[in-house]
């Protein structure tokens, strides 16, 4: 198994706060990660690091191949290569379902506007939201939204996909309709890293489990770690989270 | 005291009101797209990473709308006469209205930018579209599509306040009604005329804009709710 997200020692900071104290993991290719730990552990600092919305300070870290600690990093390329998914969705609120989805291919990919709506189709089928190809996202639900977002990732054909809090803005039987679209995704091999307060989730569903605490990985194992936490941070986390 | 109107000798000088109603319109179209490209140019350059362009685009609006628009079109009347560059007065006239407009709609257009959510930036960004690509689809489409009205309504006071040009003796409407009233010796009805129809011109620039906004704005169209 080849490693398509190496983070080896990266350090973070915002001004003269450390958000990243050496924080290491790698993913391999078709895993899916569960990030998960206290709000301001740095969880959603180190998914942003993976596709470069924020820059490290120090580090190695690799996705896909691109260096992004080195200056001859394509960013273009690295984009192409990873999707994200955010909690507040950001759809883009003047297009329709399909312009938001195939905006990217077509500027970016320099897809054709003759096949941009069978590629709009395709990946709303992915999400079960066809019917909704002709909406705005103002008139969709937030869980619907969100698919919809998720859509507008998939249809970039991503290597990796980063979820941040995908659900936390949901209700819960909202919530439920959008995990289930990125289990399926993570059922067809896809390659994923997830920021989640969803603990079952994170048991049933990923392959392995980070605990982020005070800016450093502070436990990792399988899903069932969860079950049986070793470090006494994690203990209190989860007895608290939940 | 009493009045009696005389309209009908004004009756001679349709041609003339007509040509003056036709430059300022000609002259609104022109500075409206070129106020346009200016305002945006300069909204953008005020968000820019570049300092200097920030400081720069920052002054040039400063100084628009704290100075009376009067000056500055003798500023740059003027101003270019001493320095050698003689304009023709309808390039001048056009010049001062996109002078003082664009700084108009860069403070708009900058505000309407100012509505958009930074996640809507990030989510482009992770896309992988460019910075220009952003600015066009992500950024200004909608900040265009908030700010409209504002916008519509700034061009239509353009419109109004390009009488002003006449004291460079540009030929527009309030000109040409200068010129007919100084011959006509009715100046009461030849600034009824004119104010009539400026009125009109004014609720046919808000049709047109109106238009233009139907065909720019689908999801306007569509849904009738505000962005
Ligand atoms: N752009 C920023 N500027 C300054 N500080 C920031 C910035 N982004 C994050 N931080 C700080 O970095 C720390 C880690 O933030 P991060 O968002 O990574 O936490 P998180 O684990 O995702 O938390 P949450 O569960 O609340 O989303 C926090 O203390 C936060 O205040
Ligand atoms: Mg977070």
């Amino acid at each position: 198994m080849s490693a398509v997200v190496k983070l080896h020692d990266i350090h973070k900071s915002f001004g003269a706060i450390e958000v990243l104290k050496g924080v290491s993991f790698e993913i391999d290719r078709g895993e899916v990660v569960a990030i998960i730990g206290r709000s301001g552990s740095g969880k959603s600092t180190a998914l942003r690091c993976i596709n470069r919305l924020e820059t490290i300070q120090s580090g190695t870290l690799e996705v896909c191949g691109h260096r992004l600690d080195q200056p001859t990093l394509d960013l273009r390329a690295l984009r192409q290569d990873v999707g994200m998914v955010f909690q507040s969705y950001n759809l883009f609120p003047h297009l329709t379902v399909e312009q938001n989805i195939t905006l990217a291919p077509r500027r970016v990919k320099r897809l054709p506007n003759s096949q941009a709506r069978a590629l709009a189709q395709e990946s709303l089928e992915r999400v079960g939201l066809a019917e909704k190809i002709d909406c705005y996202p103002e008139q969709l639900s937030g869980g619907q939204q969100q698919r919809v977002a998720i859509a507008r990732s998939l249809a970039m054909q991503p290597k990796v996909m980063l979820f941040d809090e995908v659900t936390s803005a949901l209700d819960p039987q909202l919530t439920g309709e959008v995990l289930r679209v990125m289990e399926t995704l993570a059922q067809g091999g896809m390659t994923m890293a997830v920021v989640t307060h969803e603990m079952t989730f994170a048991r049933r569903v990923a392959d392995r489990v980070i605990f982020m605490h005070q800016g450093r990985v502070w436990e990792t194992g399988p899903g069932e770690m969860l079950e049986n936490p070793q470090t006494p941070e994690l203990q209190a986390f989860l007895s608290n989270g939940l | 005291m009493k009045y009696t109107f005389d309209f009908a000798s004004l009756q001679e000088y349709w041609p003339e009101f007509l040509r003056g109603a036709l430059m300022t319109l000609e002259m609104t179209a022109i500075a409206t797209v070129l106020g346009m490209v200016i305002g945006v140019l300069c909204a953008i350059g005020r968000r820019g990473k570049r300092p200097w362009l920030a400081a720069l685009c920052g002054a040039y609006v400063e100084v628009v709308r704290n100075t009376p628009y009067l000056i500055q079109i003798f500023f740059i009347f003027f101003g270019l006469a001493s320095a050698g560059l003689k304009l023709p007065i309808f390039a001048a006239a056009i010049l001062t209205m996109v002078f003082n407009v664009g700084a108009y709609t860069a403070e708009i257009v900058r505000a309407g930018m100012d509505t958009i959510h930074p996640g809507q930036i990030e989510a482009a960004e992770a896309l992988g579209l460019s910075v220009p690509q952003i600015y066009w689809d992500v950024i200004l489409r909608p900040a265009l599509e908030r700010v409209y009205p504002s916008l519509t309504g700034q061009f239509v006071l353009m419109m109004l306040s390009s009488s002003v040009t006449s004291q460079i003796s540009a030929e527009e409407l309030t000109g040409v009604a200068n010129s007919v009233q100084s011959e006509s010796f009715r100046s009461f009805e030849t600034f009824i005329v004119v104010a009539v129809l400026y009125f009109l011109m004014a609720m046919l620039l808000k049709f047109a804009f109106f238009l233009v906004g139907q065909a720019m704005f689908p999801r306007r169209r569509r849904l009738g709710t505000p962005l």
